[in-house]
């Protein structure tokens, strides 16, 4: 796998922290929902910096969808949210990843928990089903801090067939929202259809430290260990 | 020089710079830990990310399975912690 050159042709706020950029990437193709790629920096002196982005959008060959989270101090992510803007340039590497992959023929139901801005892949395998007849069913577990952070909540939100969402706000909740703030529970990932005897297909995406407590519930719940995947993001 | 955060993760962190030393996928590759035995896919693992590179760690018993370091004049695998690595299948 080589480096693309890329160049920005669209940035979009989302929150406070997130913003959503397209790159225009001659020679990508094929990427696939839950897909990753490698985004590298080149300083004027050299030095360069790499780091791993989620897609949130796949099917269009020669074009990068990605959702970033600006990380406090972070190298990479205070450019991408902050400064890039269209016309710059910057190197691809990808699609990346085979595990964390949704496969749109696979017709089992999607469990999908999502801390924090692990919703972008996610939202790269909503997007997916929505274009292929919505066969398997979805359902999406978002924790988030605060309705602030919540990425793409609009889209989220909007009834599909065969697609539910539940969110839990862990420090600050919307007006009206009839539960306080907290963390995840078992509870919250139970829902009919999406058990371990239904050939659930389980994807678990966030922070390190949320993604080992929501695998442990899971498997906790019966879930069996290789049917929950887990991928986990840090500083960037 | 590559500078990465100082984070743990998973192999999938890994998956760009393995992609240059390896013609398979390699988070759906299999490794065996020369120290316990445990075997899983890479995608299972822990990484460690440094400016260095990256050190793979079996998620059982933390032996130190592979190091990757991305070089100026390519990616370098030590793969000594690892009884032996499987292509995924096709």
């Amino acid at each position: 796998m080589s480096w693309h050159v890329a160049t920005v042709v669209g940035t979009r706020p989302l929150t406070r922290t997130a913003r959503a950029l397209t790159l225009a990437v001659p020679g990508f193709a094929g990427a696939l929902p839950g897909q990753h790629v490698d985004l590298r920096l080149t300083a004027p002196d050299g030095y360069q910096a790499t780091r791993a982005y989620s897609l949130a959008e796949t099917g269009r060959d020669e074009r990068v969808d990605l959702v970033v989270d600006e990380v406090p101090d972070g190298e990479v992510s205070p450019y991408l949210v902050r400064d890039a803007r269209p016309g710059d340039q910057l190197e691809v590497r990808g699609p990346l990843g085979g595990y964390f992959v949704w496969h749109d023929a696979d017709t089992a139901p999607v469990l999908l928990v999502a801390g924090g801005s692990g919703v972008v892949p996610f939202l790269a395998m909503l997007r997916a089903r929505r274009g292929t007849g919505r066969r398997a069913p979805f359902h999406l577990v978002c924790s988030v801090r605060t309705p602030a952070d919540a990425i793409e909540r609009d889209e989220v939100d909007t009834p599909d067939p065969g697609f539910d969402v539940r969110w839990v706000f862990t420090r600050e909740v919307p007006p009206g929202w009839p539960a306080p703030p907290r963390r995840i529970t078992a509870g919250d990932l139970v829902a009919p259809g999406f058990g371990p005897d239904d050939g659930t297909a389980v994807f678990v995406c966030g922070p390190t430290g949320f993604v080992e407590a929501a695998a442990g519930l899971l498997t906790g719940l019966g879930h069996p260990p290789d049917r929950v995947r887990t991928e986990r993001f840090g500083g960037a | 020089m590559t500078s990465v955060d100082r984070t743990v993760l998973d192999g999938s962190a890994l998956a760009g710079a393995l992609s240059e030393v390896y013609a398979f996928e390699a988070t759906r590759a299999v490794l065996r830990c020369a120290s316990c035995g445990h075997t899983d896919v890479l995608a299972r693992t822990t990484v460690h990310l440094s400016a260095m590179g990256g050190v793979v760690r079996c998620a059982t018993c933390t032996a130190v399975l592979l190091v990757v370091v991305e070089r100026p004049d390519g990616v370098r695998v030590s793969a000594s912690g690892a009884a032996w690595v499987q292509a995924p299948p096709r």
